[in-house]
């Protein structure tokens, strides 16, 4: 352990100094350093996928889609779109301030510290690494321990292929979190569970870090009951698409939970089970197109969240699991109690759990008498419920009629609300977050303007008065003597 | 508020949660988010401001005899400019942002649109106590949250007449005034809010930081730091020197967080410098500063001995160029240069917060940069010079909340700027439209229609979808045809 401690102070006094030395803050550097990562991915791509099979599970074409190609596509985006946003933005002065210049100059934080979670453990890890290098910081990597051939793999290749003196990936459990968290930042990042987070921020307290959270919830999906059977397809294969597809449901924005009315449910349970069938094969656990769960702890977790017997009875699809394999097939429950544990914690697993209401407009209520999620879905064409969604309820973001696909949309702001986290990242929001906007103002010594220094009078108060309502006309009254 | 306990007033952790359910229900009932509901509020406190400059001027001046200018000027005027313009721009801040979509979610719209946060906190300082109090609660109301606001009991006339006016003019259902010192901040800390703004020091903002991570609720602080002024010669000194004036004495003598701390010039030219602030300092403020009226007492007894203190370390006493006089009955200090006090005593450790102002001789200018950023970032940094070279590497060097060149202060005027900190001088930045957003969530919007389904998406996965997926995810068209159309690369 102090040979680690000694490992790891010498790794920020490094960072520390790379950043003093002024060398990551030129926009070619950060362009080298992004253009590296493609480099690193596109050489490494089959032993990416490796890590992710091994760490759980992953079909590569989910690998793809869910970490290497997110990664890549974010890369690009941050390329395109760098020197526009490393510009000092003009900011545009009231007249009396004239000649003055007003602007805002983002300048990086400094050094920054990343932990990233295990369930997409290459998109959580460089998908910020992006944002942090495009502001120009130095950089420690914490990966998930419990994502171990990932973790392994970001620790050995990024010192190979980016610059080993700002960019650093430290690996470690809790031992070592606890060891970086004592730290100095200047930024802390951070993506896992709310109970971690609350650790995360008392600790950036002590040194008054700002910090971006991103948690997770429990992201309810409505489904109105649609009535064009064409309708009702797309939206139940989109939903188990997005319960079952990204990681086993395994993810923060994956769905937790669903809304549907009575009259509904079994309309989409005879259709899911179809679809589950085509997508995952017969017998989910041999097809391979699944990914398997991360650990035995989490297993565990989800077996209890199921052998409550309250729960266990409200099971109408799937439900079979397989220890040894870390395998749990998707598995959906009608009505569980809304007071047991799969109602009130964050599944992060392949359960479904739908909850019927008598009528659709009744999932705002449900919704917000629970903390904000990080996501809401609604499946609808009642334009009018889609007001009402938008308007009264609170959550990191809402998709209508798709599932997970905001997370691909660079314009948007990813972050949440309320226990889902705060701050934000993806395309500029990275950079953002990753960045102090400074305001510069380059005032000149002329003109002078005499009414702004003491000894006060009356005739300075009119001054000022008029100035800032901006009363160009009657400053010049009061000039000119007229104006009393 | 609160409840009498042997004829005292005890506002505790029952009281704090009351407000915050009280709150909490007019959050959840809608009533804060309808536009008419910001605008009457935005209004009434524009009212306020209006109707009863006179009672805010004298509460100020029994609170720091701030002469009724500043109070004007830096107090009443910047809150009325504030919400002025959040009236004017209301609506087109909470308009929805439209965004581009990527080919890769194609055919789909996208927006970001604006929510408040819920139940906010704003806790103020006692040097602004108006401005500090009711700028922050103009960017919630803006966003449509229900606000908390606990004024400074270190300005109690302020943080009565406050309590008093808002009580009046404002929707209690959702916006509130708790007065009180230690105790019922930390009762108000205990609950959970939807985001804190505080305006202090240092210290006290890791407390509130603390106290925030056990809800996970994001903070906003205003902190303050060593704002230093680097002096180059061959300037127009006399324009220099006055607006150094304006920023450190003309600014509530030097109690406010923007102040001048001290001057870095070079050995040449300081006795130049000093020699022209002592004369611009008799014009402003006479032959007796500690008899004008045109200058702030310092607020307590307290602050007055910690000022005193740092004057009367024996390595710095003798450093007195201008001024030192003090009264003590009076909480009074004029106005006090000091030339070349060491570095390491505490007047140069510790933000000053008061009207004394050291400065120290660099043989070149530039060395004032690893000077500045040898100690911890401050709010804002000033530098007075015609040199462009000398400009640009101040503008790149220097990290401060704001930077202001050839000028003090008079950034925070500008509501086109964020006004916030950075490492030990804050985090968070608001006034304008940066308010808006400090009090709002920007929560994305995605529709999708029913149409445009694309079977790479769903498993079974497959070698042709994975090439489809590259080509469609790196955006060449190019790629997307020949993955279509089955064509291998």
């Amino acid at each position: 352990m102090e040979a680690k401690i000694e490992v790891l102070e010498e790794s920020l006094a490094e960072v520390r100094k790379t950043f003093r030395s002024g060398k990551t803050r030129s926009v070619s550097w950060r362009k080298n350093q992004l253009r590296a990562l493609i480099q690193l991915i596109n050489d490494n791509e089959d032993k990416v996928m490796k890590a992710l099979y091994d760490d759980l599970g992953k079909h590569p074409v989910e690998a793809y889609r869910d970490e290497v190609g997110v990664v890549l596509k974010s890369i690009n985006y941050a390329l395109n779109n760098i020197d526009k946003w490393t510009a000092a933005k003009k900011s545009s002065l009231p007249l009396l301030f004239f000649p003055a210049k007003g602007e805002v100059l983002p300048e990086p934080f400094g050094v920054v510290v990343i932990f990233s979670s295990w369930n997409f453990p290459i998109a959580m890890a460089l998908d910020p690494l992006i944002g942090a290098i495009s502001a120009g910081n130095t950089v420690v990597i914490k990966p998930s321990e419990q994502a171990s051939a990932c973790s392994a793999f970001l620790a050995h290749y990024i010192p190979l292929h980016m610059d080993s003196k700002a960019i650093k990936v430290i690996e470690g459990g809790a031992e070592i979190s606890e060891l970086l968290l004592q730290q100095k930042w200047d930024k802390i990042f951070f993506t896992g569970s709310p109970r971690v987070g609350r650790i995360v921020m008392t600790a950036a307290a002590r040194h008054l870090t700002p910090v971006t959270l991103e948690l997770g919830g429990k992201c309810p999906t409505i489904l109105d009951s649609l009535s064009d059977p064409r309708d009702i397809k797309v939206a139940v294969k989109r939903i188990v698409a997005g319960k079952w597809g990204p990681c086993s449901g395994q993810a923060c924005i994956g769905v937790d939970y669903m809304l549907v009315e009575e009259k509904f449910a079994p309309v989409f349970i005879e259709l899911a089970q179809g679809i589950i069938k085509r997508c995952f094969g017969e017998i989910p656990k041999e097809t391979k197109r699944m990914a398997r769960i991360v650990n035995k702890h989490h297993f565990e977790r989800l077996r209890n969240l199921i052998e409550d017997p309250l729960v266990a009875d409200s099971i109408v699809y799937g439900g079979s699991l397989d220890e040894e394999n870390l395998f749990i097939e998707p598995t959906i429950l009608l009505n569980p109690p809304l007071d047991a544990e799969i109602m009130t914690e964050e599944i992060f697993g392949p359960l479904l759990p739908i909850i019927t209401l008598r009528n659709i407009q009744e999932s705002v209520e449900f919704i917000n008498s629970r903390p904000k999620p990080l996501a809401i879905y609604a499946f609808t064409k009642n334009e009018a419920l889609k007001g009402k969604i938008l308007s009264e309820t609170s959550s990191g973001s809402v998709t209508f009629n798709d599932v997970m696909v905001q997370f691909l949309c660079d314009e948007l702001p990813f972050g949440g609300v309320g226990q889902s986290g705060f701050g934000r990242y993806h395309g500029k929001y990275s950079f953002e977050t990753f960045s102090h906007e400074k305001a510069v103002m380059h005032g000149s010594f002329f003109p002078e303007i005499g009414p702004r220094y003491p000894p006060w009078n009356d005739f300075k108060q009119k001054f000022i008065r008029l100035g800032y309502a901006l009363d160009y006309f009657g400053l010049l009254l009061l000039l000119l003597g007229i104006k009393r | 508020m609160g409840r009498e306990e042997g004829g005292v007033v005890i506002f505790g952790a029952k009281e704090a949660s009351k407000i915050v359910e009280e709150l909490g229900a007019s959050f959840s009932a809608g009533k804060t988010r309808t536009y008419e509901w910001r605008r009457s509020q935005l209004k009434s406190l524009l009212k306020v401001a209006k109707e009863h400059e006179q009672e805010i001027i004298d509460a100020l001046s029994g609170d720091l005899s701030k002469p009724e200018f500043e109070a004007y000027v830096q107090e009443i005027a910047m809150l009325k400019n504030s919400c002025k313009l959040a009236l004017k721009e209301l609506k087109h801040w909470m308009a929805p942002e439209k965004v581009k979509t990527s080919l890769t979610t194609f055919p789909s719209s996208a927006e970001i649109v604006y929510e408040p946060l819920g139940v906010v906190l704003v806790i103020s300082a006692w040097n602004y106590p108006f401005l500090l109090s009711l700028d922050p609660v103009v960017g919630a109301i803006a966003a449509g949250n229900a606000v908390v606001l606990k004024p400074s009991e270190i300005a109690p006339a302020s943080s009565k007449l406050l309590a008093k006016l808002l009580g009046e003019y404002m929707d209690t259902s959702s916006i509130r005034v708790v007065e009180g010192a230690v105790e019922e901040t930390s009762a108000l800390l205990e609950q959970k809010w939807d985001k804190i703004c505080y305006t202090g020091n240092a210290r006290v903002g890791r407390i509130v930081m603390a106290a925030a991570a056990k809800h996970l609720t994001p903070v906003l602080l205003e902190l303050g730091g060593k704002s230093p002024v680097i002096v180059d010669s061959g300037i127009n000194l006399q324009v220099t020197t006055r607006r150094i004036i304006a920023g450190k004495w003309g600014c509530n003598n030097g109690q406010a967080c923007i102040s001048p701390d001290y001057i870095i010039t070079t050995k040449d030219f300081a006795p130049k410098l000093v020699d022209s602030l002592k004369l611009e300092l008799e014009k402003c403020y006479g032959k007796s500063p500690l008899e004008s009226k045109d200058l702030s007492r310092i607020v307590n007894s307290n602050h007055w001995n910690r000022l005193k203190k740092l004057l009367d370390d024996e390595r710095v006493s003798g450093k007195i160029v201008h001024g030192g006089e003090v009264e003590e009955t009076k909480l009074r200090i004029a106005p006090t240069i000091l030339l070349d006090v060491p570095r390491d005593s505490l007047i140069m450790n510790e933000e000053i917060f008061g009207p004394l102002l050291p400065i120290i001789t660099v043989e070149k200018l530039e060395e004032s940069f690893d000077i500045i950023n040898s100690g911890t970032k401050p709010l804002a940094a000033y530098l007075f010079t015609d040199d462009k070279k000398l400009k640009q590497l101040f503008v790149k060097n220097v990290s401060a909340g704001g930077l202001v060149i050839n000028d003090t202060t008079i950034h925070l005027a500008v509501h086109t700027l964020p006004f916030g900190g950075v490492g030990e001088s804050g985090i968070g930045a608001y006034h304008g439209k940066f308010s808006f957003d400090a009090f709002s969530h920007k929560k994305a919007v995605v529709y999708r229609s029913f149409a445009g389904d694309a079977s790479i998406r769903y498993a079974p996965y497959t070698k042709g979808k994975l090439r489809l997926l590259r080509a469609l995810m790196g955006g060449s068209i190019w790629g997307i045809i020949k993955a279509i159309f089955g064509w291998s690369n």
